[in-house]
């Protein structure tokens, strides 16, 4: 089964998913959609994604792989809640969820490069122990199980943006997200640091003749990688739900991952592909909720459409993409 | 050649030599270790939030394992672990990072369900029947995973945790509009009688036997049967494999898809042998999880099918003697899962009883 040519080009790879879209969402307001309400939530829905999409770029270029990003979104959303309630202050909240994650990410790059562990085995511990620690945390903190609501003042407000004529809110992190992924991108491809992360997955042996220490770089963009799915672990009940429940994650951080996977480790790419990862999830939502279209498409099932979407995405585009050749392998001298 | 000794060192018989024993002693250790490190991590963890942890830690072991209805509850709760286990080891064995269980066994749970509550089958056959059904349920789930792996080059991380979450939302559906029990309809119609198996004692039914006896078939798949030679081999060492000859298509099919039959049962012995509920709430509360713990379980039980037998019985003694721990100190009995989730964070070092003693030695200035 090969991909044609012509499906790989970027022109369509940058066209379709915006086609589709546009598409999507002419259907949705002909059914009755709230389309503004749509592109607020795709903007709401794919903030984290991109979040944790851009680190995992930066990360997975050094030779990580962090697998745990899931675990680390929902720690982190549990500890920035904690400290946004101890300081009175929903920005320390966001600060708190970084600060977790790039804990984190600290501990897999220790673990996966001195200790020479195997990452996805870390990843997943990370994952198992982080479900088990939210619920254990939300009894040990607030003694009720499973779900804990908020003050509202405590939640970082939004900023209206005009578009189309029209005004919607916009989350300063939404933008600070778009913002990161470009400057990931410029880091990777146009600085001498993003030379010397890339070096790392593909020729650490290069990089350490260069006199650069290629574990202790890994580190560093395992706790960038770390801070950044813990910014998108704080952004979901601070910015989005304004609570917390134990699976607040639901998977965003392996979709996150698919789109750095799909994208080839490039943080734009995979920033279109959030693009398209958050609409699905959006159109999901306004789906079960517009009167009239709600009985017709049974809500359980349209849950599962990001989750489709991702599968498929991968499915067309992972065979084409190239990997770093020390990806996920720890470095050792020779 | 690197290869073609890997080769015959994985095509060397299995006997009990001192080598090997070494091997599995020291395989011992670092899961010792590392449990003792998961567990140390959950008393710190209860000591910061003012827990009495030894208190806590002496009910639970006294509630799991030291009377013999705690014993039989902590094996009815090991059960599923160990067929989840096995997923995850058969598809550590060929190479691969096969964590699919925990769909495949909503699946099998589905399958189980449709044939234990809505067929009538001549009694003998209705438990065999029903078995079977939520077995083939789970192999059908596990089947895209490895198209997606052998046609498009998914990884199966990737493929496995979407499917999950694609089963999750399925099998809600599914109990919801189709499987519901009509006078609570918060649950699935219980399976009838006749596609029950035995209670022994506490929660304990006759479904451990086929459940242990699908462990010890997976250790002479793996150990004695060409395929499972071959799926060694491709795990050990993918060169060799391409070398000898192997073709990949096979054994990464049929690591999945045994993977998608012993997770299909676990979803099954839930339903068919698990009182009081015999059937799945469509909150999914009694299959969820158990899947990704059966990842912790493999690990501590060094993905062998015998490790993990013991394995789960500790784990699974860990989980009921957590309700104790709740009932009588208050804590939050998930911090087993916490616990879990180091112990896999602690063996994912290789070596790691070796790394201990080494950097003892080097503390003590020698």
């Amino acid at each position: 089964m090969r991909v044609p040519n012509i499906l790989l080009s970027r022109t369509l790879l940058i066209a379709a998913p915006i086609a589709g879209v546009a598409l999507t969402s002419l259907l949705l307001s002909l059914m009755g959609v709230r389309t503004l309400g749509v592109i607020e939530t795709t903007l709401l829905a794919m903030t984290p994604l991109v979040l944790a999409a851009t680190g995992e770029c930066l990360n997975e270029r050094a030779g990580m792989v962090n697998v745990g990003l899931e675990g680390i979104i929902v720690i982190s959303a549990l500890f920035s809640v904690y400290w946004a309630e101890v300081y009175g202050s929903g920005l320390m909240g966001l600060v708190g969820g970084v600060v977790t994650g790039m804990i984190a990410g600290l501990l897999l790059g220790v673990l996966g490069t001195y200790l020479r562990a195997n990452q996805i085995v870390v990843g997943m511990g990370i994952n198992v122990a982080a479900l088990g620690l939210v619920q254990y945390l939300l009894m040990a903190i607030w003694a009720f199980p499973g779900i804990h609501i908020f003050p509202r003042e405590l939640m970082l407000d939004r900023i209206m943006i005009g578009i189309f004529g029209e005004q919607i809110s916009v989350s300063p992190v939404t933008l600070f997200a778009f913002a990161a992924a470009v400057i990931a991108h410029l880091l990777l491809f146009n600085t001498k640091a993003g030379l010397w992360i890339r070096a790392a997955g593909d020729r650490p042996e290069a990089l350490d003749v260069a006199g650069i220490n290629v574990n202790r770089l890994r580190i560093v963009t395992s706790v960038i990688s770390g801070g950044f799915a813990g910014m998108a672990g704080a952004f979901l009940p601070l910015v989005w739900f304004g609570g917390l429940v134990k699976e607040i994650s639901a998977g965003r951080g392996f979709i996150a991952l698919a789109a750095v996977a799909a994208s080839g480790l490039n943080p734009l790419i995979a920033l279109l592909a959030t693009v398209v990862f958050g609409f699905s999830e959006a159109v999901a939502y306004s789906v079960a909720i517009t009167p009239g279209v709600k009985e017709a498409v049974p809500f359980y099932l349209i849950q599962m459409s990001p989750y489709i979407l991702t599968i498929a995405v991968l499915a067309a585009l992972v065979k084409t993409r190239r990997f770093p050749r020390y990806l996920g392998k720890p470095y050792v001298r020779e | 050649m690197v290869s073609a000794e890997v080769v015959r060192a994985a095509a060397r018989p299995q006997r009990v030599r001192f080598g090997s024993l070494r091997r599995a002693l020291r395989g011992l250790a670092d899961s010792v270790l590392a449990s003792l490190i998961g567990l140390l991590f959950g008393a710190a963890l209860m000591w910061v939030f003012g827990y009495d942890a030894l208190g806590a830690y002496a009910v639970l072991f006294r509630g799991a394992f030291m009377d013999p209805e705690g014993l039989m509850e902590s094996m009815a709760v090991a059960v599923p672990l160990i067929l989840t286990a096995l997923t995850f080891s058969i598809g550590v064995r060929a190479g691969l990072f096969n964590i699919g269980a925990e769909g495949q066994m909503y699946l099998g749970a589905i399958g189980a369900i449709i044939v234990g509550s809505f067929m009538t089958v001549p009694v003998p056959f209705h438990l065999l029947a029903a078995t079977a059904s939520g077995m083939l349920f789970g192999l059908l789930w596990s089947l895209p995973v490895a198209v997606l792996k052998l046609a498009r080059q998914v990884h199966e991380v990737f493929s496995t945790i979407m499917m999950n979450w694609v089963a999750y939302w399925l099998t809600i559906y599914l109990i919801t509009y189709f499987l519901a029990d009509p006078s609570r309809a918060e649950r699935a119609l219980p399976v009838k009688e006749t596609a029950r198996y035995q209670v022994i004692g506490a929660t304990l039914t006759t479904v451990v036997i086929p459940a242990l006896i699908l462990a010890l078939a997976s250790y002479l798949i793996l150990w004695r049967t060409t395929v499972g030679f071959e799926i060694r081999v491709t795990g050990s060492n993918i060169e060799a494999s391409r070398y000898a000859g192997i073709r990949q298509f096979r054994v990464y099919l049929m690591s999945i898809a045994l993977g998608g039959l012993t997770a299909g049962f676990a979803g099954a012995s839930q339903v068919l042998g698990r009182p009081p509920s015999w059937t799945v709430y469509a909150t999914l509360g009694n299959v969820m999880n158990i899947g990704y713990e059966g990842l912790g379980v493999a690990l501590i039980g060094r993905n062998h099918p015998i490790g993990i037998i013991f394995a789960a019985l500790f784990y699974g003694g860990l989980i009921h003697g957590g309700r104790f721990m709740e009932f009588y100190y208050g804590v939050a009995s998930e911090i087993v899962r916490t616990i879990n989730g180091i112990i896999i964070i602690a063996l994912s070092v290789p070596e790691l009883a070796s790394l201990l003693k080494s950097a003892v030695r080097r503390g003590h200035g020698a």
